[in-house]
């Protein structure tokens, strides 16, 4: 039994060489027991067909980029608005409420194809369907950080006379900032995966340039590597908006 | 400014669920008084205090003002924690109740640094909340109430949380600046020597229903050496006395 001694750190490489042995077991597994590359590719294979068409790749990994970046900012300012709005009025919260649970209940693959066929222009349909995903969590979390807004500091600016936009300025905003944050990673991630299922959905009906349509066109033709190489990509970018939006969390919130 | 500032008659408060806080309270508060507000816990003290300030109103009775009924910012409130915002420097906390009556940051700057000087916080202007020790925070929420000259302070076990130590230096500050600045205020606390070493009038309240038990006078100067002052723990004992009864029942 060997515990960890206090006071010594793990080294900072421990998860990559994980991973790298990962990597090498699959690549061995593959090999060794001679699997074709259309039922699974080894990590060799998938970074081959990365390289042979890195620019498609990465091009069609800027346009799901985009529609994610679009469908984020559009969550946010939207569950920002409404969450105010609902701290701002009981009426409003009561009104509001049910129908944003509605919205992120329904399975976007479900409503997905209305969308698509009710707005024409493919870009702004694929934004729509991911932000109906991406919505609720900045939402809900900044409607709770609205609300939680301590009582006292409450009762101060109403002892010195604050209206409810100086209430909401320079307390309520404030002070929800941290949930806003928190709910904004969340769905940083939600919404690369609306993008993604809206993609999917549209087909080579859509927009069809997006990682997603790369998936499928590669699905289509076999090319599993292609198909390997484009879902690393999809991890990879997710990885990348989270711990990017943790960063913002961490520096927004640094002096708190 | 002398004279009568506010008075309390009769006042009762029931809250919903059917819990009668406050039942009969009588009180005259004079211009320039130092009043605690003493006793256990749930004998409506702060809901007293939160009366006073119009947060709250009363089921029954009447709270009259002698002179103009306060204007918004004229009421100091000092909450049992620090409550600033935790994302503003010091200065800009000890602003906020300027800034919220229409003064701009350049022209409540003067004001502002002197408040902080008079709490002994002289350049920590730019320091944020959470740099600062919990009785430094405290002397900030302090600076806060002051700044805007309040006719009434109103102060809830604002140093309930402090240790020992920090709780005397506070104390002792809060008591010099009553002194030099000579604005009426109203503590509430559950330390029989907290009462007995700020206040000129310690006023008993007792539980279930939140009533108003007795009032002892305090004719000890209002200097830290009164802390040490034989005459001080005689006061004490005095308190204690006639806090019995209520605490049997």
């Amino acid at each position: 039994m060997s515990n960890p001694v206090p006071g010594r750190t793990v080294p900072g490489w421990a998860p990559w060489g994980f991973a790298l042995l990962a990597l090498a077991i699959w690549e061995g597994l593959v090999r060794a027991l001679g699997v074709p590359v259309f039922i699974l590719p080894g990590p060799v294979a998938i970074i081959a067909a990365f390289l042979a068409d890195p620019l498609g790749l990465a091009q069609a990994l800027a346009s799901t980029l985009a529609v994610t970046a679009a469908a984020l900012a559009a969550a946010a300012a939207l569950g920002t608005a409404l969450a105010a709005l609902m701290a701002a009025s009981p009426w409003a919260r009561a009104a509001i409420q049910p129908w944003a649970v509605v919205l992120q209940v329904t399975p976007i693959v479900a409503i997905a194809p209305l969308i698509i066929i009710w707005i024409d222009q493919p870009f702004a349909s694929l934004v729509v369907c991911a932000t109906i995903v991406a919505f609720f969590p900045v939402f809900s979390a900044t409607a709770a950080g609205l609300a939680a807004t301590p009582r006292d500091l409450r009762d101060l600016f109403a002892l010195n006379g604050a209206g409810a936009w100086d209430e909401l300025v320079l307390l309520r905003l404030p002070a929800a900032l941290p949930f806003f944050l928190s709910g904004l990673r969340i769905s940083g991630g939600l919404a690369l995966v609306g993008a993604v299922v809206a993609e999917f959905v549209a087909g080579s009906g859509g927009f069809a340039s997006g990682l997603a349509y790369r998936i499928l066109e590669a699905g289509y033709r076999l090319q599993i590597p292609r198909m390997f190489a484009a879902l690393v990509l999809l991890s990879l970018a997710g990885l990348a908006i989270n711990a990017g939006l943790g960063w913002v969390e961490r520096r927004a919130l640094a002096d708190r | 400014m002398a004279g009568p500032l506010l008075g309390l008659h009769g006042i009762a408060r029931r809250f919903p669920g059917g819990v009668e806080a406050l039942r009969g309270i009588d009180l005259a508060v004079q211009a320039g008084d130092f009043i605690a507000l003493l006793g256990p816990s749930g004998c409506g003290k702060s809901t007293l205090l939160r009366l006073i300030a119009g947060l709250d109103r009363p089921d029954a009775g009447s709270i009259t003002w002698h002179q103009a009924a306060p204007a918004p910012g004229e009421i100091g409130f000092v909450f049992q924690d620090a409550t600033l915002l935790p994302w503003a420097s010091a200065a800009d906390n000890v602003w906020l109740p300027l800034r919220l009556r229409g003064i701009g940051r350049e022209a409540a700057r003067h004001d502002v640094a002197a408040a902080l000087a008079r709490v002994g916080l002289a350049g920590f202007e730019h320091a944020r909340p959470a740099q600062l020790s919990g009785g430094m925070r405290m002397r900030v929420s302090l600076a806060r109430a002051l700044v805007g000259r309040p006719r009434l302070l109103l102060m809830d076990e604002p140093f309930a949380a402090l240790d020992e130590f920090t709780r005397h230096g506070v104390q002792e500050d809060l008591l010099r600046l009553w002194t030099q600045i000579g604005c009426t205020v109203l503590f509430v606390t559950h330390s029989i020597y907290e009462a007995a070493f700020l206040a000129r009038r310690i006023v008993l309240m007792s539980p279930r229903p939140g009533r108003i038990s007795g009032e002892i006078a305090n004719d000890l100067p209002p200097l830290p050496s009164s802390r040490t002052d034989p005459r001080h723990g005689e006061l004490v004992a005095r308190i204690t006395a006639a806090l019995r009864p209520a605490l049997a029942a």
